[in-house]
């Protein structure tokens, strides 16, 4: 790894963290809740657990407007479709929380109607487990993929 | 409403339907009152049954009794509210010919229920007005609910375990 | 690429998608003639040039021509024939087709709405569900009746107390337990704590949906209490699987009654803001008064049941009409309203939140002592402290949660009000120790279906209005 010795390489680095540090303080997430998670996820919005301390509690109706997608609930077989538009619809950088099992892994229900972890149809970064989980784990998924950006690791597309 | 006696009421009810319906053979279910009615006859059954005051619909579901002929049941679930009384009509339904009338042209809240049954089970509701699938997407083959279909899990990779199925 | 592992199905079967669909996407291009589907943009990835002009095609779930839908105009009542319509003008120029959903902050989960519109008038609407179905029913029948309750309690997700305890009582009645004073004493009062929990959630978001925004912080702020005591008990601040066949999975822990007082307290505190902040304010008045109308024999007909039946002057509540788990001996009123629009549906739901706390109140002054749960280890696993001590304990703790209990067979249907409405479940045993078939009576199943017969020539803005009075929770329509 080169080290930087000129001057443009330590302004870019300079640059690189000033936006990355910009980008995590108002991550603003789609909102597609789903199922019991959704629930969770808004308890994490409301007062108690505030997620405005973190610059998110806008949850964009729009995905167009968003840079982060909490998928917070079972996702069937007929919802992908509707999840992946929704994820292509958003605008680079983007970044995927998949909340709870049922999102992760399918959770407890492993039939012909869910799709066993929603990384089967979008790239994930930060898997949150619990059904549902609290919000506290919410938040620590939430604090830990903003520390993930903020080192200026992105997963692979 | 009178003042007659709970029982006498709760028996005059379905007492009027066995009366009207000798085919219709009425049991005790864990104290719940059930009533197998032949398909073709599913119709008159309900709109008497609502005549007689079991006006409101509770509920519409088919069961798969996989190795008993007739292999389907739909179950159509009745409530009265004045007095307060249930009515559960078990009708069968053959497997090599799943169809049974709609009773959506009396109770027009069997609509989803019985898209649902079709959707699940496979079973036709001559005259419904919008059979179709529902709550699975439209592409989909098959009738997942049904005993013979599988559960569709994937196999889960535990460690060191033997898991069978 | 190759083919991608249809882990899906899993199964030998195709029983899944449609068996062209699992072609490999690179070679692109569908047959002729074969409709095009959401599905293939999903498998296709985006590289191909897709012709997005056919995603819009909704094929079986396509709003049919007004002429095809003679016979539901009859049984529905939900066409309207006006001048409009006499006239001859085509619906397709006229109107224009809109779609809300399934992804919509409004939409309270994953509810999609068809839309015909004139103008602001809504013509007709065709709720599309099913984008939430988790094939519960299916994966009941995979479960022991001990691990039952974890499943359904996932169903009607706001108040999962209520479906663990149709759950319960469903198997309880084929097996013929008695539940002891003090299980059915806790079972009530939790329950009621959950209707507290979920009608202020409702309060919550319908009151962010018409505009309150404020609504949606204040109301959480109670529920947290509920939800405080519901993890203290429990374990979980949702889906609990704490009411099981036989009884409750564990006792009150100390000090329960100084939370339900401070619940009690902190509610009522916050419902008398949540009122003055609602109910006198003109525009919400305007907005939820004569909106959304639903007549008692639209009701009936519908199978709607709960706040909305209630709404509509018909006083049928499944605790007085079938009472269980011993509520007959507390004493609440239900209210009930007479114009069935929004605005009676507010104040129901707010009243029957100091019926439940008036219930709360009297289970906690009254609770009886004894077990938490029925005393016949075949049913109930025996207390771990035991399971040392007696060989017997040992095999009944094993058997239990290994194979589990068997129920005799049988049918059954049983009922309880959930915050909803009338939640069933009707459970078919066939003498082992799994269901041989759990249908749950989701209240939201046909709550949505009347919702066309609300929303017809209404306009669009009280759409969201409307829809957020039925109070659907999509984990109880698609299950």
């Amino acid at each position: 790894m080169a080290k930087p010795s000129a001057p443009p390489n330590f302004l870019t680095a300079l640059l690189d963290k000033a936006v990355n540090w910009a980008r995590t303080r108002s991550m603003w997430p789609a909102s597609f809740g789903l199922a019991c998670c959704a629930i969770e996820m808004m308890a994490t919005g409301a007062a108690h657990n505030d997620l405005a301390r973190f610059g998110m509690e806008v949850f964009r109706a729009s995905p167009r407007q968003a840079d982060l997608m909490i998928v917070a609930g079972r996702v069937s077989q007929k919802m992908a479709p509707v999840l992946r538009q929704v994820y292509d619809q958003m605008a680079e950088p983007k970044w995927v929380i998949s909340m709870g099992a049922c999102a992760s892994t399918g959770g407890m229900f492993n039939n012909y109607a869910l799709v066993q972890g929603v990384d089967q149809v979008v790239p994930v970064d930060v898997y949150v487990p619990g059904c549902p989980p609290g919000p506290q784990s919410l938040m620590h998924g939430i604090l830990t993929l903003q520390a993930r950006i903020t080192a200026g690791e992105y997963s692979s597309r | 409403m009178t003042d007659q006696s709970a029982a006498e009421e709760t028996g005059a009810g379905y007492t009027g339907l066995a009366e009207r319906f000798p085919d219709a053979a009425f049991s005790q279910s864990y104290g719940q009152t059930v009533c197998r009615v032949p398909r073709d006859r599913l119709v008159e059954f309900a709109t008497a049954a609502v005549a007689e005051g079991f006006s409101m619909f509770v509920d519409l579901c088919a069961v798969d009794y996989l190795h008993r002929d007739p292999r389907f049941e739909v179950v159509v679930n009745l409530a009265s509210l004045d007095p307060p009384r249930r009515l559960r009509i078990l009708v069968g339904v053959p497997g090599d010919d799943p169809t049974a009338p709609s009773i959506t042209g009396v109770l027009p809240g069997a609509n989803f229920y019985e898209r649902e049954a079709f959707d699940l089970f496979g079973i036709e509701f001559s005259g419904h007005p919008d059979l179709t699938r529902i709550l699975l997407p439209d592409d989909w083959v098959g009738h997942p609910l049904r005993k013979d279909a599988p559960v569709g899990s994937v196999p889960v990779q535990f460690k060191e375990a033997n898991t069978a199925s | 690429m190759s083919n991608p592992p249809d882990i899906v199905t899993g199964e030998i079967e195709a029983s899944g998608r449609d068996a062209q669909a699992k072609r490999p996407v690179s070679s692109g291009e569908p047959e002729a003639g074969r409709r095009r589907t959401t599905h293939d943009l999903w498998l296709s990835g985006t590289e191909a040039p897709v012709d997005t002009g056919r995603f819009t095609d909704e094929g079986s779930q396509e709003m049919l021509l007004v002429e095809d839908q003679a016979v539901l105009a009859e049984q529905m009542g939900t066409l309207v024939v006006d001048d409009y319509q006499a006239l001859g003008a085509e619906s397709s120029d006229e109107t224009q087709i809109i779609n809300m959903g399934p992804q919509h902050p409004a939409t309270h989960g994953v509810l999609r709405l068809q839309i015909e519109l004139d103008g602001e008038t809504i013509r007709r609407v065709k709720p599309i569900i099913g984008y939430l179905h988790t094939g519960m029913e299916k994966t009941a029948e995979t479960l022991t009746f001990m691990q039952g309750p974890t499943n359904v309690t996932r169903m009607d997700y706001l108040s999962p107390l209520h479906n663990e305890l149709v759950f319960s009582m469903a198997v309880e009645r084929l097996l013929g337990v008695e539940v002891p004073p003090r299980a059915q004493a806790i079972r009530v009062m939790m329950t009621e704590l959950n209707r507290v929990a979920s009608h202020l959630l409702w309060c919550a978001t319908t009151g962010l949906d018409i505009g309150a925004l404020s609504m949606m912080i204040y109301g959480w702020r109670e529920r947290e209490l509920v939800l405080a005591f519901f993890e203290k008990t429990t374990g979980l601040r949702m889906n609990h699987n704490y009411i099981r066949p036989g009884g409750v999975a564990a006792d009150l822990p100390d000090g329960w009654e100084d939370d339900v007082a401070a619940i009690d307290d902190g509610v009522r505190a916050g419902l008398a803001d949540y009122e003055a902040l609602l109910l006198g304010n003109p525009i919400f008045l305007e907005r939820t008064r004569g909106v959304g109308v639903l007549t008692a024999a639209e009701c009936l007909a519908f199978g709607v049941t709960g706040p909305l039946l209630r709404a509509s002057g018909i006083d049928y509540d499944v605790r007085k009409a079938f009472p269980y788990s011993g509520i007959e001996q507390y004493e609440f009123d239900v209210p009930t309203g007479q114009n069935g629009d929004v605005y009676d549906r507010f104040i129901i739901r707010f009243e029957e939140i100091r019926q439940s706390l008036r219930i709360v109140a009297q289970a906690a002054r009254t609770m009886p002592r004894g077990d938490y749960r029925t005393d016949d280890r075949k049913v109930t696993p025996p207390p771990r402290a035991r399971i040392d001590q007696s060989m017997e304990a040992l095999i009944h703790h094993f058997k239990i949660f290994t194979e589990g209990f068997h129920v005799p067979a049988g049918e059954v249907y049983e009922a309880v009000e959930s915050a909803r409405g009338e939640l069933g479940m009707y459970l078919v045993s066939s003498g082992g120790a799994k269901p041989w078939r759990l249908h749950v009576r989701g209240p939201s199943f046909a709550n949505v279906q009347a919702l066309p017969a609300m929303l017809t020539d209404s306009l669009i803005a009280d759409t969201i209005a409307t829809l957020a009075s039925t109070d659907p929770v999509m984990g109880d329509v698609d299950r």
